[in-house]
């Protein structure tokens, strides 16, 4: 087991280097987006030859590729990564949004798992029923909107045209915590929406394919109700690969994936910082935030992978 | 229930393609054409199709007009249709750039094993561990900006095939792992043993043996790649890293809307119903297809 720890660990850090080694050559090597085009962006387009050598050299655009990449990822790795267009230090700006991030993500992830999982469940019991088809339908349309489409449509019937929840923003918790869920509810179901569709319909699935089981057969034959064969045998297993998932989805979303609800709601996290750094082609803070938002992906795949090695032995073997 | 949801899509499909004719003969006015000082008839009195304060007409739910127009007094049905145009041609020429790779990928891989199979399942981890839309966006607007020169591709910044690309690529791994897989146990069957004792060589045996093998999972992947690519399309050109404005889609409909949700609620709300309206036919088709080919399959694209 300790071996196989450590060697999902090692191939962990060689995605994460690999990933950052992409991220440099995309903005690097790609015309426009490369030397002369960060030259051009850091000095202003009407900079005389002068200013634009002095910049190169500044910056260390005059290096040789390799050892451009090895400064900025040491400056990634200090902490030190500065953005080129206002000057601001990466970490901090990212630490700075955090909290917003988190506090989104770890909300809407408590809804949408539950949600997700009593619609699934409900769906499973009642299949080929009116409740089945109605929740089966609704996760249909949730998971055919554009996420943007369903926040910028809620707030403007729900914050504009009935004045229900405040137009977005961010209040931290420490401040007003009943302040913070208020400014956070909306942006709270809007992220989980995509995320119920998913889930219930994967539930249901298996929970029908569980159903169908000897071992859900020999429960309710040696005299388990109903709600205990349920909750003790069918749900067990059919809840695996939505805990996987959970913790997939999770990381990707706490990683950068929510730049959209963000960016809506003007939560001011991780996501809306990446959304402006990017439209901005400043290298460095994309670069930190994929870096971060892959270490996210990439932990959480890494202990989806160890805790199922650890339930099962064989994928130790294999891998 | 799928049988309907198709014929929706094909319905929408049909009128995206026949937009030149809405265009012309019922609506009189091209997708781009401006006419800020415009006046129509409506409830036989003379209206502006842009009022003086900058506010555009609503859906007058007549011939011109009928989903109103934008603050430069464009008729947005027929930017509906052009912009459809747009995101349906991306949404399936990226399936087919997603479907191609992939299934390139998961044959090689799944076939020859060993060095092979280490290398693109290797890629795969990389591209699996971006978060999608971070990934789509970063290399998204570093081609918009410059274009793409590539080996033999070449694509001016602004090309439509610019988020073609990016929005092919980025599902790639999705499909490859799955197709992988299902190689990896096709290969030990008797069928492709048989086929190595005829003789026949690698290629011949991947494409004509166990490729066919693959075509359940690849039809009912590629409606639910469709369906995800045109959102995936509306969130790029939202964020800017898609198809580039003045030429409308979807996403960039959406976009412009946005900023004018509370005066005109219009211009976002009809482009995004035809997102969903589309997207939705797709997945129920796909989920009926689902069913019909093989009930138990598991299918999940993010």
């Amino acid at each position: 087991m300790a071996r196989f720890i450590v060697r999902r660990i090692v191939h962990m850090l060689l995605v994460l280097w690999a990933i950052s080694v992409l991220v440099f050559l995309i903005f690097n090597v790609v015309p426009g987006g490369g030397t002369e085009g960060q030259v051009l962006r850091i000095a202003g387009r009407n900079a005389n030859e002068v200013t634009r050598e002095q910049v190169k050299k500044d910056y260390g655009f005059d290096q040789p590729m390799y050892v451009q990449y090895y400064e900025m990822m040491k400056k990634t790795l200090n902490g030190e990564l500065i953005s080129y267009s206002d000057q601001r230090n990466v970490r901090d700006e990212i630490v700075k949004g955090i909290p917003a991030t988190a506090s989104l993500v770890i909300g809407a992830g408590i809804i949408w798992l539950t949600v997700g999982v009593l619609f699934g469940v409900l769906s499973a019991l009642y299949a080929g029923k009116f409740v089945d088809r109605f929740l089966t339908g609704l996760a249909m349309i949730g998971i055919s909107m554009p996420v943007f489409w369903l926040g910028l449509v809620a707030l403007y019937y729900l914050t504009y045209k009935i004045e229900l929840f405040p137009p977005g923003g961010y209040v931290p918790l420490k401040e007003d915590p009943v302040d913070w869920a208020y400014h956070l509810m909306l942006p709270w179901m809007v992220l989980s929406v995509l995320f119920i569709g998913f889930y219930s319909r994967l539930l249901r699935t298996n929970v029908l394919d569980v159903e169908n089981e000897d071992y859900v057969r020999t429960a309710r034959a040696k005299g388990l109700s109903e709600r205990q064969t349920l909750s003790r045998h069918t749900l067990r297993n059919a809840m695996i690969p939505i805990i996987t998932l959970f913790g997939l989805d999770f990381g990707a979303t706490f990683g950068g994936g929510a730049i959209l609800t963000e960016s809506i709601f003007g939560l001011q996290g991780v996501g809306q910082y990446t959304a402006e750094s990017i439209g901005a082609l400043d290298v460095p803070p994309i670069m930190g935030v994929v870096l971060y938002g892959a270490f996210f992906i990439v932990l959480l795949n890494t202990i989806v992978d160890i805790l199922y090695a650890y339930l099962d032995p064989r994928i130790r073997l294999e891998a | 229930m799928s049988q309907a949801a198709a014929l929706v899509f094909i319905l929408i499909v049909a009128s995206c393609i026949t937009a030149p004719l809405y265009a012309e003969h019922v609506a009189g006015t091209g997708p781009n054409d401006e006419h800020v000082t415009k006046k129509i008839e409506q409830d036989g009195e003379q209206v502006d199709v842009v009022a003086p304060d900058g506010k555009p007409i609503g859906p007058t739910w007549g011939k011109e007009y009928f989903m109103g127009a934008d603050n430069l007094g464009r008729d947005v049905m027929v930017r509906i249709l052009y912009g459809g145009r747009n995101s349906l041609l991306v949404g399936l020429s990226a399936a087919v750039i997603t479907l191609v790779l992939s299934i390139l990928a998961g044959l090689l891989a799944g076939y020859f094993r060993g060095g092979v199979d280490r290398m693109i399942s290797g890629l795969f981890d990389v591209m699996w561990s971006f978060p999608v839309l971070l990934f789509g966006i970063a290399l998204g607007t570093a081609l918009a900006i410059g274009g793409l020169n590539f080996w033999f591709i070449h694509l001016e910044s602004g090309s439509i095939w610019i988020p073609t690309i990016v929005i092919g690529v980025v599902y790639v791994p999705y499909l490859g792992r799955t197709l992988r897989g299902q190689v990896l146990s096709l290969r030990e069957k008797e069928f492709v043993e048989a086929a190595v004792a005829q003789g026949m060589g690698s290629p011949r045996i991947m494409f004509s043996e166990i490729l066919p093998n693959l075509a359940s999972t690849l039809l009912v992947f590629s409606t639910l790649i469709v369906a995800n690519n045109i959102l995936l399309e509306t969130a790029l050109s939202y964020l800017g890293a898609g198809i580039r404005p003045p030429e409308p889609s979807w996403g960039n409909l959406i976009a412009d809307g946005a900023d004018r949700i509370v005066t005109a609620p219009h211009l976002t709300l009809a482009p995004g119903l035809a997102t969903v309206l589309t997207v939705l036919a797709l997945n129920l088709f796909g989920d009926g297809l689902r069913d019909a080919l093989n009930p138990r399959a598991k299918v999940r694209l993010r």
